[in-house]
């Protein structure tokens, strides 16, 4: 069976949909980041994929994934900073308990 | 045929990994199959011709991301309550089975112009030539270089004991 | 002379009050004397530059001065307001009584005003007061008329309630804003109706349109009614007269001017200005004459028991703008126009005669007065000379104009006529009675504060009263041989003649009349004859009636301003305040409050599920383009 482009962008929105899911689903704000990195890996997967696949000798798909991988370490790197922070002062990372935000 | 077979491997670890990411309730061993679905993703770029890039994601999701996180678990203590859910459980797996759906639906039915055309190997020094050379990223590369400065301050400063 | 000159008439005293209030006043504020000056020097020249334009308009063929105008307002294919200046016969006469008496007025202001701590602000005032009447004056549009005319009832406004700190004077001042004010509106509502109907506001085209039959009818009717309320208003007739007695809390030069030369000889030339429209509808016409013959007599009885001297002015005032308002209703803008020029002038005197009277004594009730014949011989004579004019005794000008307006009004109006005799008696002897209380018999102290013994005034306020006192005698000349008449382009130019006017019996009748109530007073005041006491008792409710001003004030204070205005109309208007108007805001806010109360359940806090949304937002849009787009 060969494998096409199709097949790493059903891939990726599966992933994608894995990610979405934990994101919007999860208590614990650590499963909330990770899925969130989830969702950024499989976003990576479709521009790697496009980048083979469609314009395989300009290669940019590439390069915006290495772009990728600096906000998501960005990210990764204050999300869980304000997640120790949010930790020091409620004693919880519930994110659910966690409602600055409400009325 | 054997980028096939190393395709399907990959494709249902990394599904699996990131499943066990999002339902498994110990959050170590979650952040433990999150090294392993960027490990499986890292193949996958094998797979389509980005060395550079495969050797990249392992260095900094691996290396960096995942151990960073690790961390963060450590320093919460909330290791057993990873699995819980919130209330909105059930609307968002509708809402993300209905999104999943109208995705592949979009990704299945576009008539996608593939080239047939070899991927370039080594990518390396050609990704380099297009983020330093003339006419390529350049003004990003600076911006991305300023945005990791930012975050680094950022954490520094939410962490900092008052 | 060039012609853009006359343009001067107007801007110096207006620049007179610039530089008062904005120089003179802010740093000049030790030398008071300065606004004086200024403000005679400027009103000076606008005199000087009048007399040549009365000359250069007797010269002109057509008795008028064409000037060059400016464009005000334009707006394309639609409203053009050109700022410009009609100089005819009724300007040119106009300008001389207005700059002159205000000139008088000034100089006999030095003397009045000597040590008032508002002294630059008076002149101020007075200067922009002046401008205002001379901009009204010579306005060819009545837009720009219209501007003018609302200046002088702001200056008469601010010059009544000069010494705002009584509280009398400031609601004097309030009265007659507000009820020259109803006026007002007729004009302003006459204005834009002769604006609609025949789209322009240039008076000389107005008099075309009128002549020509352009417009007519009930609609010229109606915009001549509007008209003539603005000048019932400002002229002070039946039945918006309330203010103008009221008005006596101003300084006392300020009457002078007010009841002379500006204010409310502004509603008599405004009927002259703009007759081509009376004169081509009957009931316009009608309605002038009577309300003009009516306030004649209704305020002549009122001024027959006033004590105060000022109030005994003012409503012969009101009772001889009533005459002018009569003869422009029943004869033409000669007469009404005559009997004002000379009315300006005596009773100009007049007033300057009772403030230099208060000067002396302190006070303006005539029953604490008495013998101030032999310490004030200047204000004497020339009082005497005025009042002569005014009861209308020959040859003074009273005599003149009055003849002319009970002639014309014999001919229209003979109802009118007799009204009009009955009050000739009248003012003859309320003038003589104000004599004979003032000036004879015995002094009787004055006001209670004032000391020492009364004196006669500095010559600065006497000198202005001899020349009032000398125009008072001469004014009335001009016409004798029927030259203002054909000045003013009416009648053939052949006047009553000196000598022979007293063999025609109505001159002779009216005389007689005048005589009469002058004997009367001297019987009743003087010689005491009669009784005055047993006089009001005889005519006890009639006495009353009188001075109580037929209860207009109660009328008008109880039943429209309490009745109908405050319980009526403005209780309602506060109720629809209250629950239409501001339900409707609270309502509002009332509603936006509930909805912000039920629409912030759904911001929770819980970012998840705002990502939820996003991601249902998400979805609609795929969707939407999948199936749709």
């Amino acid at each position: 069976m060969l494998v096409g482009l199709e097949h790493y962008l059903i891939l990726s929105t599966i992933l994608f949909a894995i990610g979405l899911y934990g994101a919007l689903s999860k208590r614990n704000a650590i499963v909330i980041l990770m899925s969130i990195e989830i969702m950024l890996v499989a976003v990576s997967i479709a521009l790697v994929a496009f980048s083979r696949y469609i314009v395989p000798l300009a290669l940019t798909g590439q390069v915006f994934v290495i772009f990728i991988m600096v906000v998501a370490a960005a990210e990764a790197a204050v999300g869980l900073a304000i997640i120790i922070a949010i930790y020091r002062g409620y004693e919880t990372i519930d994110a659910t308990k966690i409602n600055l935000m409400k009325w | 045929m054997g980028v096939a077979i190393a395709f399907w491997i990959l494709a249902i670890v990394s599904v699996a990994a990131a499943l066990a990411v999002v339902l498994l309730r110990d959050i170590f061993r979650a952040a433990l199959a999150l090294i392993l679905c960027f490990l499986t993703i890292a193949g996958l770029y094998v797979t389509l011709s980005a060395d550079f890039l495969a050797a990249v994601q392992v260095l900094i999701y691996v290396g960096a991301i995942a151990i960073l996180i690790i961390l963060a678990i450590m320093l919460t203590r909330e290791v057993q309550r990873g699995g819980l859910s919130n209330k909105l459980q059930l609307p968002v797996v509708v809402v993300v089975v209905l999104l999943l759906g109208a995705l592949i639906y979009t990704m299945v039915s576009t008539p996608w112009a593939v080239s047939t055309a070899m991927p370039l190997v080594p990518t390396t020094p050609i990704l380099a030539g297009k983020l330093f050379g003339e006419g390529g990223f350049i003004l990003v590369v600076e911006m991305a270089a300023v945005l990791l400065l930012v975050a680094i301050l950022g954490a520094i400063v939410l962490v900092r004991e008052k | 002379m060039p012609h853009q000159l006359l343009w001067l008439i107007f801007l110096l005293p207006l620049f007179s009050f610039i530089i008062i209030s904005f120089v003179l006043r802010p740093f000049f504020n030790d030398k008071p004397q300065l606004g004086g000056y200024t403000t005679i020097a400027a009103i000076g020249g606008s005199f000087v530059i009048s007399v040549f334009a009365l000359f250069a308009v007797m010269a002109n063929e057509g008795h008028a001065l064409p000037v060059p105008d400016i464009e005000w307002v334009l707006i394309e294919g639609g409203l053009s307001i050109h700022l410009g200046l009609l100089v005819d016969s009724l300007t040119a006469v106009m300008l001389i009584v207005v700059t002159l008496v205000s000139l008088m007025v000034q100089i006999y202001s030095q003397g009045y005003m000597h040590g008032d701590p508002g002294y630059h602000r008076y002149f101020a005032f007075m200067s922009l007061f002046t401008a205002s009447m001379l901009g009204l004056v010579l306005a060819d549009n009545l837009v720009f008329m219209f501007v003018f005319w609302e200046g002088v009832g702001l200056c008469s406004y601010l010059l009544i309630g000069f010494w705002f700190h009584k509280p009398s004077a400031a609601n004097a001042a309030k009265k007659a804003f507000i009820v020259t004010r109803l006026g007002d509106f007729g004009f302003l509502a006459g204005i834009l109706a002769l604006y609609f109907n025949t789209g322009t506001f240039d008076i000389a085209e107005l008099h075309h349109l009128a002549i020509t039959g352009a417009i007519s009818g009930t609609i010229l009717t109606w915009v001549a009614i509007g008209i003539f309320s603005g000048a019932v208003g400002k002229s002070a007739q039946f039945p918006l007269h309330v203010w103008l007695p009221d008005a006596m809390e101003g300084p006392t030069p300020v009457s002078a001017l007010i009841h002379a030369a500006t204010m409310v000889a502004a509603g008599v030339f405004l009927v002259a200005r703009t007759f081509p429209l009376f004169a081509h509808s009957m009931e316009a016409m009608t309605t002038v004459a009577i309300i003009g013959g009516f306030t004649a007599i209704f305020a002549a009885s009122i001024g027959l028991v006033m004590t105060d001297i000022k109030r005994v002015l003012a409503y012969s005032t009101i009772s001889q703008l009533g005459y002018m308002m009569l003869g422009l209703g029943t004869g033409g803008v000669a007469i009404g126009i005559f009997h004002l020029f000379n009315h300006a002038f005596f009773k100009a005197l007049l007033f300057l005669g009772a403030g230099s009277v208060n000067h002396a004594t302190g006070t303006f009730d005539m029953r604490q007065m008495g013998g101030l014949r032999k310490v004030m011989p200047w204000t004497y004579a020339t009082f005497v000379i005025a009042s002569l004019s005014l009861a209308g005794v020959w040859p003074l000008a009273g005599f003149w104009s009055k003849d002319e307006i009970l002639a014309s009004s014999l001919e229209s109006q003979p109802i009118l006529f007799y009204l009009a005799l009955i009050t000739v008696f009248m003012t003859a002897f309320y003038m003589f009675r104000a004599i004979f209380m003032t000036f004879g018999g015995e002094y009787r102290g004055g006001a209670p504060e004032a000391h020492g013994h009364p004196h006669e005034s500095p010559p600065v306020m006497v000198v202005p009263m001899v020349i009032l006192a000398v125009l008072s005698v001469v004014s009335g000349f001009w016409n004798v041989g029927g030259q203002f008449d054909a000045f003013m382009g009416h009648g053939g130019g052949h006047g009553p003649g000196f000598f022979t006017v007293l063999t025609h019996p109505l001159p002779l009748l009216s005389l007689m009349v005048a005589i009469l109530g002058i004997v009367l007073a001297y019987a009743v005041y003087s010689a005491k004859w009669l009784s005055a006491e047993k006089l009001r008792g005889m005519f006890g409710p009639l006495h009353t009636m009188l001075a109580r001003k037929y209860w207009f004030d109660e009328l008008y204070e109880d039943v429209f301003v309490r009745t109908s205005m405050l319980n009526g109309f403005f209780a309602g208007l506060q109720q629809f305040d209250t629950n239409v108007v501001d339900g409707t805001v609270n309502g509002v806010a009332d509603g936006t409050i509930a909805g912000g109360r039920a629409v912030r359940q759904i911001q929770t806090g819980q970012l998840q599920l705002y990502g939820l949304f996003i991601g249902i937002g998400i979805l609609a849009i795929i969707l939407s383009v999948l199936f749709l787009g």
